[in-house]
């Protein structure tokens, strides 16, 4: 139930990576229909067939997870990553949108207060994940804690969405959300290659506005995101009290408190404000 | 990322493995703590509200440092993005603005 709940409440949760989802999902039946991995029983189901099915699935948030990836490899050579940062930083941390953030929070001088607040900058984008994983626990219960723990390195909103809308509609088959991820994983460390690799090439990001395209590909994020001026509400707090922050704090605390304003704001607003 | 000795010094390989320590709590925490903590609606309108709320939280004050020409970029890709909905049309836009605009010295 709360499963459910959270699927409608959370549909819009996505980082590009996802945009391309529904497309997907409406271009082709059900596969929860194809009988042979849709089963309705409790018991535990992961097949080689459903980690195919989930790969598949992906194909067409090939052009968006592209895109993100080499932005993302663009937007770390400008800051001065190397090639081997940028790829541990794709593989390991697997965020796109979190990792965009954390670049833009990049700090010039590194002590433990910087890593730990780009570690809690990144937690809180990816806040998130913990409300997906949430919902996808009475679905993942009848695996082992081990098992799950391991397969989660990889969820990601793309496969989450997708491996949500397939259990939805009766699919029991852990597979499919599996091979989502692991696929989406692949491409996302695959792409963040050429985008540093073309990223370095230039010897003055400005004049080609790479610097901006980490802002830029975050603003458009909103286009998908907006829900209605009401929903729009903890959006216009967050970004007013990081303005302000942005002048009274030092580093890039700025977002994280922009962020919380935004989510104390949604907390506290009656329910239709947040976007139901 | 050359050697372990290189986590224990501040410094992008500590960053790196601890973005990825926080992200990996976050992928499995809910699933574990599920049966422990309630998610309130509270709670789930604050996380609703949060990709939002980082994008403006980011992006505002980014503008404001970076002038006219963050501005004018992100005003074309939002429009590119309203009309077609793809995204790289709209960092094309975007970053398309933003070279003719420095190039002609804004």
């Amino acid at each position: 139930m709360i499963a459910h709940a959270a699927l409608r409440q959370h549909g819009s949760l996505h980082d590009p990576h996802a945009l391309a989802a529904p497309r997907v999902l409406d271009a082709s039946p059900p596969f929860a229909q194809n009988g042979a991995m849709a089963t309705t029983d409790e018991s535990p189901i992961v097949t080689g067939a459903g980690v195919l099915h989930g790969m598949r699935m992906v194909a067409p948030a090939l052009p968006g997870v592209v895109v993100f990836a080499g932005a993302f490899g663009a937007a770390a050579s400008a800051k001065g990553l190397t090639l081997l940062e940028a790829l541990a930083m794709s593989t390991l941390v697997y965020a796109g949108m979190a990792q965009m953030v954390a670049l833009e929070a990049w700090p010039g001088f590194w002590n433990w207060a910087a890593v730990g607040s780009l570690a809690l900058l990144v937690a809180v984008v990816n806040s998130r994940m913990v409300l997906q994983g949430a919902a996808l626990q009475p679905w993942l219960r009848a695996h082992s804690n081990g098992f799950n723990a391991a397969h989660l390195m990889f969820l990601t909103d793309a496969n989450w969405l997708m491996g949500s809308r397939y259990h939805a509609e009766g699919g029991r088959d852990v597979g499919v959300l599996i091979g989502a991820g692991v696929a989406l994983w692949v491409l996302w460390v695959i792409f963040t290659l050429p985008g540093h690799l073309v990223g370095g090439l230039v010897a003055d990001p400005k004049r080609y506005a790479l610097d901006l395209v980490m802002p830029v590909f975050f603003a458009v994020m909103l286009v998908p995101l907006w829900k209605g001026r009401r929903a729009a509400v903890p959006w216009a707090v967050a970004g007013l009290v990081a303005l302000v922050a942005s002048r009274l704090l030092p580093g890039h605390l700025f977002i994280l408190c922009g962020a919380m304003a935004g989510m104390l704001t949604a907390a506290f607003s009656p329910e239709a404000a947040a976007g139901e | 990322m050359n050697d372990w000795a290189s986590l224990l010094v501040p410094g992008v390989s500590a960053a790196i493995a601890a973005m990825a320590f926080a992200t990996y709590l976050c992928r499995i925490s809910g699933y574990f703590l599920m049966s422990v903590v309630p998610l309130t609606p509270a709670l789930r309108r604050a996380l609703a509200a949060l990709p939002g709320s980082i994008v403006a939280a980011t992006v505002l004050p980014v503008i404001e440092r970076t002038g006219l020409v963050a501005g004018f970029a992100i005003l074309a890709a939002l429009g590119a993005m309203m009309i077609r909905r793809s995204e790289i049309l709209a960092l094309a836009a975007g970053l398309g603005v933003a070279i003719a605009a420095r190039a002609w010295g804004l």
